[in-house]
């Protein structure tokens, strides 16, 4: 098993930790791992993405080859466009819907929406509003994920004791909040699998 | 156990720790920071008493880490590439003192310049300097390295260099500890001359220098860095450097057919590399950074065509490697994307955050410089860089730590006056005092303004070494009372900043403006925290 995710989003937006919360899930359930980060410069409001590869073998590589990752997760629909090269032909691809508009040239948003909408494995998440109406607005990164964990190899009840570890210092209702922003966001696609 | 899941500079950081390391030295640089800020946080190293404060520069950082060595015990000096030219002087010379107890400088270089004004391959110094220089692979090689890198240091009495690179740097892996080592106790040299370096000293030492590099080659040919993996295509054998080797093998998943060659350990082991050259035909050099051994591979004048690598086109000359790239120079069949990024795509630049101290101060001083011509004003390495992008276009400069101030007194000694050089608290610590006092003894009309938030806030917001002393370190250089204001850069104190900037460009002299406003990624910290 390898399953090779690519992480992105603005500066800021908590992509690293979504990338933490997976990574220890996947090494808590016997996994192998790398994760790769950007720090610097990019950091200040610029576009950062995270390599997350996880296997049940030896990885080499820390960052994934152009045209094999088997998921998007992005904070941000724009961000979401900048790395579909990366995405294998079966690829899946979960973003948020709100865009974060920092700079004076964004494109107009319907047609980022729709550039996305096109893509043949996509979900769009209300990750910003599913988290307002939770009274737990920072968690919207938390409902992107919730989101995606019906398509990792890996167990629900894992990630939310992941989420327990990496909030844990913050306190429990920090916690309680986010677990609830993941259960909610991983309701959008268990349902819509179903369906 | 509790598994153990760092960042390529943690894992270095926690094997130089588990080694007996008793201090590292180093100056935030990205992508290096991690290494000292790991330590800061290791209860480990607190209950030990390891010293991991922050020095002014790398070059303190060096010297400091050497006297530890001289000393007796095992230090570790941490720097990004461009900050070992700063410590290029110690860096240098303490390969002709040598070494005492173990001596790591631990340099990461920032191929495809991700947060860098260049990408120099720090392993040419490692050979300039003559030292063994180790490049570990992988996170768990980062790990096991520097515990072979002290053993050698003290072997040889030799510094060893550490090249990381960003790839390795910032990435996660599952790694395995081993047990730990205890640290060396206090001792000095058995020659007390060892580390004086008149003339002749410098001589011997030198000779000495050059005697070991053949023991150097010696234990690179054995190194576990190294290693020669047969394969039974021999049309073609594989150099690979560092890192590089994952991105090959990643190519490979069954195993790569052709006979690799993974280096990790200079000086080239000759043996080993000739061992390749024999046996197969033609030869890929993968290199993460420049073309170094490559370059040496291919000999002048004479060119066999044997060799590929960036040098002839079959990688790009600069950037960092990826998978892709090296299935390309393989021949192999690339996995074309099938997705490809759509035409409205546009690039996100970093930026200033919301409510940056340095907007207030750029849109200040910008119009302050209304009614002169364009293009007076020298900036340098930080946050504050980017206020050469709009909606700011406020800076001409960013070259190295501290060129602001001495290339604004340069352009003043030319006849562009004034000029306004913008540099930060912690980079004025680092390297601007003493361009200051250059542009004092020449009463050159240079405006410095001090853009003082308070920290190091590009690498994360680490100390700054002269907080709270600025206005001082000013008048202790020679500039007038009068002409060190100070200012504080809120939207509501603008026109009071506007006018105080203009008073200064009036002036003939030497002016010091300190826009004190604490960075508000640390103040929001802070707030937390208490």
């Amino acid at each position: 098993m390898k399953y090779d995710i690519i992480l992105a989003g603005v500066g800021g937006q908590g992509v690293l930790s979504i990338a933490a919360i997976v990574g220890m899930a996947a090494v808590d359930a016997g996994l192998r791992l790398k994760q790769s980060e950007v720090h610097g410069m990019s950091q200040r409001g610029g576009e950062v993405q995270s390599h997350l590869r996880i296997a049940d073998g030896r990885i080499f590589s820390d960052l994934i080859p152009a045209g094999t990752a088997d998921m998007i997760v992005s904070m941000e629909p724009l961000e979401a466009l900048r790395y579909l090269p990366s995405l294998a032909p079966d690829g899946v691809i979960v973003a948020e819907r709100n865009p974060l508009v920092n700079f004076p040239n964004y494109p107009p948003l319907d047609d980022v929406l729709r550039a996305l909408e096109v893509q043949p494995r996509a979900t769009l998440v209300d990750g910003v509003g599913i988290a307002k109406a939770l009274r737990a607005a920072r968690s919207s990164n938390m409902v992107l994920l919730g989101a995606a964990s019906t398509f990792l190899p890996l167990a629900a009840a894992d990630l939310e004791a992941a989420i327990g570890k990496v909030f844990g210092r913050k306190g429990e209702a920090i916690v309680a909040q986010n677990v609830e922003a993941f259960r909610q966001g991983r309701l959008l696609t268990t349902t819509a699998q179903a369906g | 156990m509790e598994k153990f899941v760092p960042l390529g500079n943690e894992a270095l950081a926690q094997g130089a720790l588990d080694a007996g390391l008793s201090g590292i030295y180093a100056y935030p640089g990205t992508p290096s920071t991690e290494i000292m800020e790991y330590v800061q946080r290791s209860k480990e190293a607190a209950a030990r008493g390891v010293h991991c404060q922050w020095s002014t520069n790398e070059k303190t950082a060096l010297e400091a880490a050497l006297g530890m060595s001289y000393a007796g015990k095992r230090a570790m000096a941490c720097m990004k590439h461009v900050g070992l030219n700063v410590a290029a002087d110690p860096f240098m010379n303490a390969a002709i003192t040598g070494a005492h107890g173990g001596l790591i400088v631990a340099v990461a270089d920032d191929p495809s310049m991700h947060s860098s004004q260049n990408e120099q391959d720090s392993r040419y110094y490692g050979r300039y300097a003559m030292v063994p220089t180790l490049e570990p692979a992988d996170q768990q090689e980062a790990y096991d390295l520097p515990r072979y890198a002290f053993e050698l240091s003290e072997k040889y009495a030799i510094p060893v260099m550490v090249r990381m690179t960003t790839r390795l740097s910032h990435s996660r892996a599952d790694i395995v500890r081993r047990e730990t080592v205890p640290e060396n106790p206090l001792s000095i040299p058995a020659n007390l001359r060892q580390f004086v370096l008149l003339p002749a000293v410098s001589r011997r030492n030198y000779a000495q220098l050059l005697e070991k590099q053949r023991d150097f080659e010696d234990e690179a040919e054995r190194s576990f860095l190294n290693r020669y993996e047969d394969g039974p295509d021999t049309s073609l054998g594989i150099i690979t450097c560092g890192i590089a080797y994952n991105y090959l093998m990643e190519n490979y998943p069954d195993g790569c057919p052709y006979p690799v060659l993974k280096l990790g350990q200079y000086p080239v082991p000759t043996r080993l590399v000739t061992h390749l050259a024999e046996a197969c035909e033609a030869i890929l050099v993968l290199e993460e950074g420049a073309p170094l051994v490559e370059e040496m591979l291919r000999g002048y004048p004479v060119d066999s065509g044997r060799v590929h690598g960036r040098l002839d086109g079959t990688l790009p000359r600069a950037g960092e490697l990826n998978p892709s790239l090296v299935a390309n120079a393989l021949g192999l069949e690339e996995r074309e994307p099938v997705f490809a990024a759509p035409d409205l795509l546009v690039g996100r630049p970093p930026q200033l955050c919301d409510g940056c101290p340095h907007g207030d101060t750029y849109r200040a001083l910008n119009e302050a410089l209304e009614e002169y011509t364009k293009g007076r004003v020298f900036s340098d390495i930080g946050c504050y860089t980017l206020g050469a992008l709009p909606p700011y276009n406020a800076i001409n400069s960013c070259v190295d730590m501290g060129a602001s101030i001495t290339m604004a007194k340069g352009a003043t000694d030319a006849g562009l006056t004034p000029a306004v050089a913008v540099i930060g608290d912690s980079t004025f610590s680092h390297s601007g005092m003493t361009g200051l006092l250059d542009a004092v003894n020449a009463n050159a009309p240079v405006k410095v303004v001090i853009v003082d938030n308070q920290t190091t806030a590009m690498t994360g917001g680490q100390n700054s070494a002269a907080t709270g002393q600025l206005e001082q370190i000013a008048v202790g250089l020679g500039v007038s009372r009068d002409h060190v204001r100070v200012i504080t850069p809120l939207p509501r104190q603008h026109e009071v900043n506007v006018a105080v900037i203009r008073e200064e460009l009036d002036y003939e002299g030497v002016s010091v403006i300190i826009a004190r406003r604490e960075c508000i990624e640390t103040a929001k910290r802070r707030r937390k925290s208490s």
